[in-house]
């Protein structure tokens, strides 16, 4: 399927929802530089991957789900999860092993989940989320509550039998499921070029007979109408759909990794400027759908919940270690769980 | 193979055969919970390959008894899933042989997720696998495997020998919210005991002891419960007294029976189908080593599978497989013999 025309996607989102889409943009992007931070002074155990220069897409396709939408992530999953509605304060405390964070400590950034929010994990291994994701959208299509799920994945996933035995089955089972590819166009150092021929990956989606899309991921207004026209139309019962989302990181695979060993600084640079919330922030103005002040005020509203957030991780305790052993089983089907 | 089930029941409940027992499991509580269905490659109309689904599709239909393409992996993780927003999926993988296509997802994912979420998210999971050696079924057709998915944290494991027992251990499973695999050897499918109509489950973690004995205890696994008891009746004769322990479930598993039992009688053989190196004998052995030592009168013995790929041919698959002669051996010697 082609990719729709930007300019017929770009009028139908109205102002109020591309300024909570540069809100949402701007939170992910300030926690990730939080976190950064944090990580460089030594504050944060064990890896982190950031999300930088990739908001769009989370934004654009989080803000079309309702609470008890299903999403699946991956080990570059923050601002999924900022954007689905975790409080930012049990994120960060996750990130950093407290005992208040999303998961307890237990998880840590590649494994937040948080039920409330039908957020079915960041997962620290590629496609383990998939067949996940589409295991949701089974139960989503058997609760017959018009609920869909979401999987994000990466350019690497696309090779992994893990993508293509669950989309597969999504579609042979119709199942309502979103199939978003973030292809940032590496996988860690790997350039998609090196690791297939054909790096057309609504292609790969359209093969197993599900309805494709091709996007570019930094335009946050065409990631968000597109992703409400495709969930609209899984609610009524279609499915699934896969989302090509083109976009960059700005950052290194992980912190500690420069991210140019394997791209050159002018790539990196020339990526910068096509930076998702720069792009929308242009649009906005330009359309006069709000002012500089007002964006200005959005940024440090931002800053204060993302000031709060590590203030509140800061101040959390880490879990007893006399607990580690506890809820490697559940006792019972009452205690179970939370999930909606 | 006829057998009487180890509770001793009377003629008033029926017979049924280890495929029925499994069936009738699922069936109860597919009847009692609308949130379990089934996944697997022919487990629908066709009732499985090995008809351990034989009928459901029948009573329950084509959204909750579903065909699968050939994707293991994917539709292991599409349980998983479904279990997390509030199924409880049973996915049937035929021949355990095919659960390494799957294997991140069980022990990667199903596994770790209840304790790596902090205990937010269950995984209330069944995985069903048809194990053993059954008729030159060859090297991926024959293997047992229990032992890895002991290994692995966060899993319960069920190894049942006979139909009462299979069909109560189900339930049970069915009505834990975590993940648990049930290990069905292939051999077991006809056997048939008494099995009563009246509702009941089994607990996880409760072995059976199946023959009393002074002499030697003998753990046996699955299907080698029944070759303990048949060695145990067979050196009875010689005034030998064996114990026999069907421990049912491996994780959790019931090491006060055993190590009650070895306090008594100071002797432990564990018979076992799966590979020999860090099987489940390994693990009891051990156990007992280090909790029961004092009363050990002579060194554990482990008979179990060779460590070898299950070739095809019957006489040499016959010789990769615990023998009746090897348990009795192995009784003699820790007997001295």
């Amino acid at each position: 399927m082609p990719a729709k025309a930007k300019s017929q996607i770009d009028e139908e989102v109205q102002p109020h929802e591309a300024l909570a889409l540069y809100r949402l943009m701007v939170t992910i992007r300030r926690f990730e530089e939080a976190a950064q931070e944090l990580y460089r002074t030594g504050s944060l155990p064990g890896f982190i991957h950031l999300y930088i220069g990739e908001e769009a897409v989370a934004a654009g396709v989080c803000s079309n789900l309702r609470q008890e939408d299903y999403v699946v992530s991956t080990h570059r999953g923050h601002g999924h999860a900022i954007a689905k509605g975790l409080p930012p304060r049990e994120v960060m405390a996750e990130l950093w092993g407290k005992a208040t964070g999303s998961a307890g400590g237990r998880g840590g950034s590649m494994h937040i989940f948080d039920p409330r929010h039908g957020f079915l994990g960041t997962t620290g291994l590629v496609g383990g989320g998939i067949p996940i994701g589409v295991g949701a959208g089974f139960r989503a299509k058997l609760k017959r509550r018009n609920q869909v799920s979401v999987v994000f994945f990466g350019d690497g996933a696309m090779n992994h039998s893990a993508f293509h035995e669950a989309a597969n089955l999504a579609a042979v089972w119709e199942l309502p499921v979103v199939f978003v590819c973030e292809d940032n166009q590496y996988a860690t150092e790997t350039p998609v070029r090196v690791a297939t021929k054909n790096p057309d990956f609504a292609s790969r989606g359209a093969i197993y007979r599900m309805e494709a899309f091709t996007v570019d991921g930094n335009d946050a207004l065409a990631v968000y109408g597109l992703a409400k026209k495709v969930i609209a139309n899984l609610r009524e019962g279609n499915g699934p759909v896969f989302m090509h989302c083109k976009t960059y990181r700005t950052v290194g695979h992980h912190e500690g990794d420069p991210g140019t060993d394997y791209r050159t600084k002018e790539e990196v640079a020339e990526w910068k400027k096509r930076c998702p919330i720069k792009q929308l922030e242009a649009k906005i103005l330009s359309r006069s759908w709000s002012s500089k002040n007002e964006l200005k005020l959005i940024h440090e509203e931002a800053e204060a919940i993302v000031a709060e957030a590590v203030q509140f991780a800061r101040s959390s305790p880490f879990p007893d270690p006399s607990g580690v052993g506890q809820h490697l089983f559940k006792d019972n089907v009452e205690a179970a769980r939370e999930t909606i | 193979m006829k057998q009487s089930s180890p509770q001793g029941l009377t003629d008033e409940a029926r017979e049924l055969t280890f495929l029925e027992g499994g069936i009738e499991a699922l069936a109860e509580e597919m009847r009692r919970n609308e949130t379990i269905f089934v996944v697997g490659e022919g487990i629908g109309k066709r009732g499985g390959s090995l008809g351990q689904t034989k009928g459901l599709y029948q009573e329950f239909g084509p959204e909750r008894v579903r065909d699968t393409p050939l994707s293991e992996l994917g539709f292991t993780g599409l349980g998983v899933g479904a279990a997390m927003a509030g199924a409880h999926p049973v996915v049937d993988l035929m021949f355990v042989d095919f659960i390494t296509d799957a294997m991140t997802q069980v022990v990667n994912q199903a596994a770790k997720i209840c304790y790596i979420s902090n205990g937010r998210i269950s995984v209330p999971l069944l995985i069903r696998v048809a194990m053993g050696v059954i008729r030159s079924a060859g090297a991926h057709h024959s293997q047992c495997f229990y032992p890895w998915f002991m290994h692995a944290p966060g899993l319960k494991v069920v190894a049942a020998s006979n139909p009462y027992d299979l069909k109560g251990l189900l339930k049970t499973a069915l009505r834990d919210p975590n993940p648990v695999i049930s290990f069905e050897h292939k051999g077991l499918s006809r056997s048939r005991c008494p099995v009563p109509r009246d509702e009941y489950t089994i607990p996880f973690g409760k072995a059976v002891i199946r023959r009393e004995g002074d002499d030697v205890t003998m753990v046996g696994v699955a299907n080698m419960a029944l070759l303990a008891e048949k060695a145990a009746e067979t050196v009875s004769g010689e005034g030998i007294s064996v114990e026999v322990i069907d421990p049912r479930t491996l994780v959790p598993l019931d090491k006060a029976t055993v190590l009650t039992s070895v306090a008594k009688t100071g002797r432990l053989i564990i018979v076992e189908e799966a590979h020999r190196t860090c099987g489940a004998g390994a693990e009891i052995a051990a156990l007992v080593a280090e909790e029961g030592f004092d009363c050990l009168d002579s060194p554990v013995l482990r008979v179990a599978g060779a460590q070898l790929p299950h070739p095809f041919s019957p006489p040499l698959e016959k010789a990769c497989i615990p023998s009746l002669d090897d348990v009795v051996r192995a009784i003699k010697h820790v007997m001295n013999r």
